[in-house]
């Protein structure tokens, strides 16, 4: 007999006739605010040890050395351990990571440089870094190549090519646990511009180092996602792993120099991710492995997962204000994967 | 003899002292076991209510591990709450959470907790509507509703009473058994009702036992109270058990009904009334059912009536405007005891009455088709009501 009354009805039809006065057909006017959206408290970075704000910009260009023919070698020392980190105020997740964050270091070198990077496994199951560039097969980083089990180490190396914004994940199986658990992070090889004399100052100016590439405000953003309950689906998205990071904490721009964005897709389970800008169009560059833009003048741009990507665009024709950029997945967005712009 | 006794004595000494000097390491074990477990919160949502600044959660904690609310997400995403009190929600403690949240009329909203640890908690807003609020107009909107459907049609029920008394021998036997199918269908009715509720409260309170254990503690004591050498079975007396019983089963139809308006799964409507003064009529026929050879005042007609018919407000009021699954699972194995107890005394009065007659009253063919009438007709008036 109660289960009638519980078992509903579909909603749009419910009983019609008011035979006593009825609750139901006089709505209260909704008077909730539209703009308490959001996460509430604040991530403690430093527990983490790391900072998204400060991964936006922190490169890591490794030990210079030369080998005998004088060529440059870029070394650099990576352990995969598990830390758990706190990917939204009080939220914490059980990550495996690439010297203790996620993403992992960025890694920066020059095109034509020896990389050589010494890894280290102090986790609790196998892994290995499988990079995104031209190598041989035996320093591919995979199930049976490269990779490490707890307490042992090994030496990837190779040449750096093709300029362009890559990354390097774990590759061991099963592969999308080992992704979702935060094992990626960026690896970006400038071009070198003696190799490329027709587009000299543009090389020059993605050239760290360079004084043409110091005119530029160049960031590091890692489009990624969390499923903490593991039902194969993210509660959690961000850039540089912490949700709302650069809504609470906008990212300062200089309107008088232009803005150049290393875009990396890693978000495990979803097809796609996208970023979108507001207010603003940008060229792109799909993969940066070319010195002008594949995609000119737009303000939306998807990347399936390992895909990648430059963009570059100025507010020097601005007013300062507070620009905003997320996901155009809304849904994305509303989970933590949006931020501003804050120009002056 | 004697000697047996102390070996027995001495082996129990020492059995003692084995378990006491082990408890320590036995102990340990455990906690050295227990912390061992990755660290689960678990908790359950209560009620959800929908206000005009948004959505007010009441949550109970489960686990052994404090349940921390790290983050609440409405519709896939992120919304600023406040929690009170704030922390870690101990086991079988319970907070509340508001969630400012613009909701839009008639849709559904579905809302996620999200523990420190990443277990998510969902509850579905079916029909976003203000929840009902305790205004004065709404107290006796409801009031009005609780005479409708309780005291009007059991009161209707009861007039039928001059022409149940010119009934003979057998019909006053199936009119009885009619009452007894009557109040089994409630009886079973509340237990599964009960059952529901449980499982909607937190596993903390036992689940089906919320309801199995007050059930049958409520029909002992009451039995055992009833079966005194001094208490004598007379029809007023019987007539007075079964409005208590049909008194606390309304109670429990009135918490149901105030529960679904509280999730807006009705509305006030003419079908609603209808149904349930129906349903209920059949009760009042059950209420005069043993009084046919008395002379019966009418004031003590309408106490039955008031007993019966009126627990139906008090129960939308409680229903519509708080109550915890748990302890309404409870309430309704009470009431279920009490309707047992109420079951087996119409059933002594009945044989008691019969006796002289060289009848069996419970088994004769009127008796059974009372039986099967009384059910019967709860059961297809209920399904009026079913929608």
């Amino acid at each position: 007999m109660f289960e009638w009354i519980k078992t509903s009805l579909s909603r749009r039809a419910l009983f019609g006739t008011a035979l006593v006065a009825g609750t139901s057909p006089s709505i209260l006017a909704n008077n909730a605010h539209h703009g308490n959206m959001g996460t509430v408290g604040n991530v403690d970075n430093t527990r983490n040890g790391f900072d998204p704000y400060a991964m936006l910009t922190d490169w890591d260009a490794g030990v210079l050395t030369a080998d005998s023919t004088g060529r440059p070698v870029r070394t650099f020392t990576i352990s995969a351990l598990n830390h758990d980190i706190e990917i939204a105020p009080d939220l914490i997740f059980p990550a495996w990571t690439y010297n203790g964050r996620v993403p992992g270091p960025t890694l920066r070198v020059t095109e034509g440089d020896i990389v050589r990077v010494e890894f280290t496994n102090v986790g609790t199951h196998p892994h290995n870094i499988h990079f995104h560039g031209i190598h041989p097969a035996r320093m591919d980083g995979m199930p049976g190549v490269g990779e490490v089990r707890p307490g042992e180490s090994f030496t990837y190396e190779f040449e750096a090519r093709p300029f362009g914004c890559h990354l390097y994940h774990c590759h061991s199986m099963p592969l999308q646990r080992h992704v979702h658990k935060g094992l990626y992070g960026a690896f970006i090889i400038d071009p070198d511009p003696a190799r490329h004399p027709e587009f000299d100052l543009v090389a020059r100016s993605r050239l760290l180092g360079s004084e043409e590439n110091a005119q530029w405000q160049e960031l590091l953003m890692v489009m990624n996602g969390f499923d903490v309950n593991f039902d194969q689906e993210n509660e959690i998205y961000a850039v540089n792993s912490i949700a709302h990071a650069f809504a609470k904490r906008p990212i300062k721009i200089d309107r008088h120099r232009p803005i150049r964005v290393y875009l990396i897709n890693l978000t495990e389970f979803d097809p796609i991710n996208s970023f979108h800008l507001h207010a603003n169009f940008f060229q792109y560059y799909d993969h940066g492995t070319t010195l002008t833009p594949t995609s000119q003048t737009i303000d939306t741009v998807m990347q399936c997962q390992g895909q990648r990507g430059i963009l570059e665009f100025s507010f020097a024709d601005h007013e300062p204000g507070m620009y905003m950029f997320h996901a155009h997945q809304t849904e994305f967005a509303e989970q933590g994967w949006s931020g501003f712009f804050d120009v002056a | 003899m004697r000697s047996s006794k102390l070996l027995a004595f001495g082996s129990l000494c020492v059995f003692a002292v084995g378990l006491i000097g082990s408890a320590p390491w036995l102990l340990n074990a455990l906690f050295a076991t227990s912390s061992n477990y990755p660290i689960a919160a678990d908790l359950t949502v209560e009620r959800v209510q929908v206000t005009d600044r948004g959505f007010v959660a009441k949550l109970r904690g489960q686990s052994r591990e404090p349940a921390l609310i790290a983050q609440v997400m409405v519709d896939g995403g992120y919304w600023m709450f406040t929690q009170q009190p704030p922390g870690p929600i101990a086991q079988a403690k319970s907070a509340t959470i508001s969630i400012e949240f613009p909701w839009i009329e008639s849709d559904t909203h579905h809302i996620k907790f999200i523990s420190r640890h990443g277990e998510t908690f969902a509850y579905t807003v079916d029909v976003a509507l203000p929840s009902p609020r305790p205004t004065r107009s709404l107290l006796v909107e409801y009031f009005a509703l609780g005479l409708c459907v309780g005291l009007l049609p059991i009161s209707l029920g009861m007039l039928f009473f001059p022409w149940l008394k010119t009934l003979g021998a057998s019909g006053r036997e199936f009119l009885t058994a009619l009452t007894i199918g009557l109040l089994s269908y409630l009886l079973i009715d509340m237990a599964v009702e009960g059952f529901e509720l449980s499982a909607e409260a937190s596993p903390i309170f036992g689940g089906p036992l919320l309801v199995i254990i007050p059930m049958v503690l409520t029909a002992a004591v009451l039995l055992a109270l009833n079966r005194r050498p001094e208490q004598r079975t007379t029809s007023v007396r019987i007539a007075a058990l079964i409005a208590l019983g049909i008194g606390l089963h309304n109670f429990g139809e009135g918490l149901a009904i105030g529960g679904a308006f509280a999730v807006n799964k009705i509305s006030l409507g003419a079908y609603l009334v209808i149904g349930f003064a129906l349903h209920n009529i059949s009760e009042g026929f059950g209420l005069v059912s043993p009084l046919t050879k008395d002379n019966i005042g009418l004031g003590f007609l309408v106490g039955l009536a008031l007993v019966a018919g009126l627990p139906i407000i008090p129960g939308i009021w409680l229903g519509a405007f708080s109550f915890s699954p748990h302890w309404v699972a409870a309430y309704f194995g009470i009431g279920a005891g009490a309707i047992a107890q109420v079951i087996v005394e119409i059933d002594r009065f009945a044989v008691a009455r019969a006796e002289g007659s060289h009848a069996k009253p419970r088994f004769s063919a009127a008796s059974v088709a009372g039986y099967c009438a009384g059910a019967g007709i709860m059961y297809a008036t209920a399904s009026f009501i079913a929608v």
